[in-house]
C-alpha cells in the first residue's frame, strides 16, 4: 500500500483515446483538470466541479462518469475516452453530425459531456424512446438550446446507427 | 472549487482499510463512488487529511442471496439495477433506483456509499429502512450488523464509528407488494419528499402489515408500522387516511427548498400514492 502525499505530485499513467499518457498530479487534482492541463486535452469542459452539470462527463473504462468528482490518481491505469476520440480528423462521426444537423448546440460548453454520455447510452440502448433520451439528458445542463435539438439529434443518430448496423 | 490537499491511499484489501482507519480515525474518509464525497471535498465541506479509495479494494462487490440478499458495499447502482435476481427479490429497489441521481452518476455511485453518506432525502437509505434491512460494519475488532432503524441518526450522521467501514448491506426478502413515489424539482434532483411502501395482505385481501417509509421529511428517513391500520382492504379512503395520519406524526424539515407544512402535505399525498401503487400491484 502506497500512501501518496498530498503535498507532492505523483506520476499518473492512463490510456486516453487509445494512446498511453503520463502526467503528474497531486492527489487532489480532479481528473478533468488532469486531462485538460496535464495532457492538453481541452475538449472536456469543467462547469460546476461538483457533479451536477455534466460538462465534464467522459468514459472511464467504458463507463460514462463525471471527471470532476474523481481524482486523477484514481484513474491511474484506466482507459479513458474523451470527446477528442469521436471525429476522424475533420470528419464528424454520426452523433456529432446529427448534433450539427439539428442545431443541438450553441455555445458548445455542455456539448462534449453530452456527446460522451450519448455515446455510451446509444451503445446500451440502440433504439431509445424520446423519454429514455430525456431521462439520460437529465444528467446534463444546457443553458442555450432548450434541449429539443439535442433530443432530436440523439434520436437521429440512433436511426443513423441502426441503419449503419443493418447494412 | 478544488479540495484542500489530502493524502491518498488506494487500498487493495479490507485489512488495509481497517489498519488505516485505526491509525487516522476521524481524519480519514472512505471514498466509494465519489458522487457525494467528491462534491463535499471539492466544496471543502469535507477536509480530511487522508482519502482511502475503496474502488480497487477486494471483497466489497457482488450480490449473494441466501435468506436475505447481501450486496457488497461497493456494488455500483447501475450494476444493481441490471441484476435480475436483486431486482426480482427486492422489488422496492427496482421501483426506487431509477430515481437515484442520473444515468451518469448511477454508473459510478455505490449502494454502500449512499447508505454511508445518509442524506435525508436519499432513496437507498429509505428503501433499506422501509424493508427493515441491516448494515454490516467491520473494524479491527470484528464485524457487527446494525438495523437500519438504528443506523441512520441524522443529517449525514450514522451509527458507524470512525474505525469502522461498511462492508455489506443486507436486504430482507419481504413478501407482499411495494410502492415508491418521489417528488423532486427535476428528474434526478434530491427528493423533496419520497414515500416507500411495503404492504402485506391477509387471505381476504385486507391490510395485514408492512411499513410506510418517508424520505426527505425529517433529518433522516423514517418508517411507520402499518399493523395498526390492519383489517380493511387498501382502497383510496384507507390509503388517504393512513398517509395523512402518518404525515401528521412527522416533524418535517424547514429549508430553502420547501417549508415544513409543504413537506407534511407532500408526505400525505405521496404516501397515499405509494400505498395505492402497492395495493394496485397486489390486486392485479
Ligand atoms: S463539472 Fe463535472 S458535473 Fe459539472
Ligand atoms: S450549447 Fe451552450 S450550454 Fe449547451
Amino acid at each position: 500500500m502506497t500512501r501518496l502525499s498530498g503535498n507532492s505530485k505523483h506520476s499518473v499513467r492512463m490510456t486516453v483515446n487509445g494512446r498511453a499518457h503520463e502526467g503528474y498530479a497531486e492527489p487532489r487534482m480532479l481528473l478533468a483538470d488532469f486531462l485538460r492541463h496535464e495532457l492538453g486535452l481541452y475538449g472536456t469542459h469543467v462547469g460546476c466541479e461538483h457533479g451536477v452539470c455534466g460538462a465534464c462527463t467522459v468514459l472511464i473504462d467504458g463507463v460514462p462518469s463525471r471527471s470532476c468528482t474523481q481524482y486523477a490518481v484514481q484513474a491511474d491505469g484506466a482507459s479513458i475516452e474523451t470527446v477528442e476520440s469521436l471525429a476522424d480528423g475533420d470528419t464528424l462521426n454520426a452523433l456529432q453530425a446529427a448534433f450539427r444537423n439539428n442545431h443541438a448546440l450553441q455555445c458548445g460548453f455542455c456539448t462534449a459531456g453530452i456527446l460522451m454520455s450519448a455515446t455510451a447510452f446509444l451503445e446500451e440502448t440502440p433504439a431509445p424512446t424520446e423519454l429514455q433520451v430525456r431521462e439520460m439528458l437529465s444528467g446534463h445542463i444546457c443553458r442555450c438550446t432548450g434541449y429539443d435539438g439535442i433530443v432530436r439529434a440523439i434520436l437521429e443518430a440512433a436511426g443513423v446507427q441502426a441503419e449503419g448496423k443493418a447494412a | 472549487m478544488k479540495p484542500v490537499a489530502f493524502d491518498y491511499v488506494r487500498a487493495s484489501s479490507i485489512e488495509e482499510v481497517l489498519d488505516l482507519l485505526l491509525e487516522a480515525g476521524d481524519d480519514a474518509v472512505l471514498l466509494a463512488g465519489g458522487m457525494s464525497l467528491g462534491p463535499m471535498l471539492n466544496l471543502r465541506a469535507a477536509t480530511p487529511s487522508l482519502v482511502i479509495d475503496l474502488n480497487r479494494t477486494a471483497g466489497l462487490g457482488g450480490i449473494t442471496a441466501n435468506g436475505a440478499v447481501t450486496t457488497g458495499a461497493m456494488l455500483r447502482q447501475t450494476q444493481a439495477m441490471r441484476d435480475d435476481l436483486l431486482m426480482t427479490v427486492v422489488p422496492l429497489l427496482a421501483k426506487a433506483m431509477p430515481s437515484i441521481g442520473h444515468y451518469q452518476t448511477r454508473s459510478r455511485g455505490t449502494l454502500g456509499g449512499s447508505i454511508a453518506h445518509a442524506d435525508p432525502s436519499a432513496e437507498l437509505p429509505l428503501c433499506l429502512l422501509t424493508l427493515g434491512g441491516e448494515v454490516e460494519l467491520q473494524s479491527k475488532d470484528g464485524s457487527r450488523r446494525v438495523a437500519a432503524d438504528d443506523f441512520f441518526e441524522g443529517v449525514l450522521t450514522t451509527a458507524r464509528q470512525p474505525t469502522e467501514m461498511i462492508t455489506a448491506i443486507h436486504w430482507p426478502r419481504r413478501s407482499g407488494s411495494f410502492g415508491f413515489v418521489e417528488e423532486a424539482q427535476r428528474h434526478g434532483d434530491f427528493a423533496l419528499t419520497a414515500a416507500a411502501v411495503w404492504i402485506e395482505l391477509d387471505a381476504t385481501g385486507s391490510l395485514a402489515g408492512g411499513r410506510l417509509g418517508l424520505g426527505g421529511v425529517e433529518d433522516r428517513p423514517v418508517a411507520f408500522d402499518l399493523k395498526e391500520f390492519a383489517g380493511a382492504p387498501v382502497d383510496e379512503n384507507l390509503a388517504t387516511q393512513v398517509a395523512r395520519d402518518i404525515a401528521g406524526r412527522t416533524d418535517p424539515m424547514d429549508d430553502h427548498v420547501a417549508d415544513a407544512a409543504y413537506r407534511r402535505q407532500l408526505a400525505g399525498v405521496l404516501g397515499k400514492r405509494a400505498l395505492m401503487e402497492a395495493a394496485g400491484e397486489a390486486g392485479s
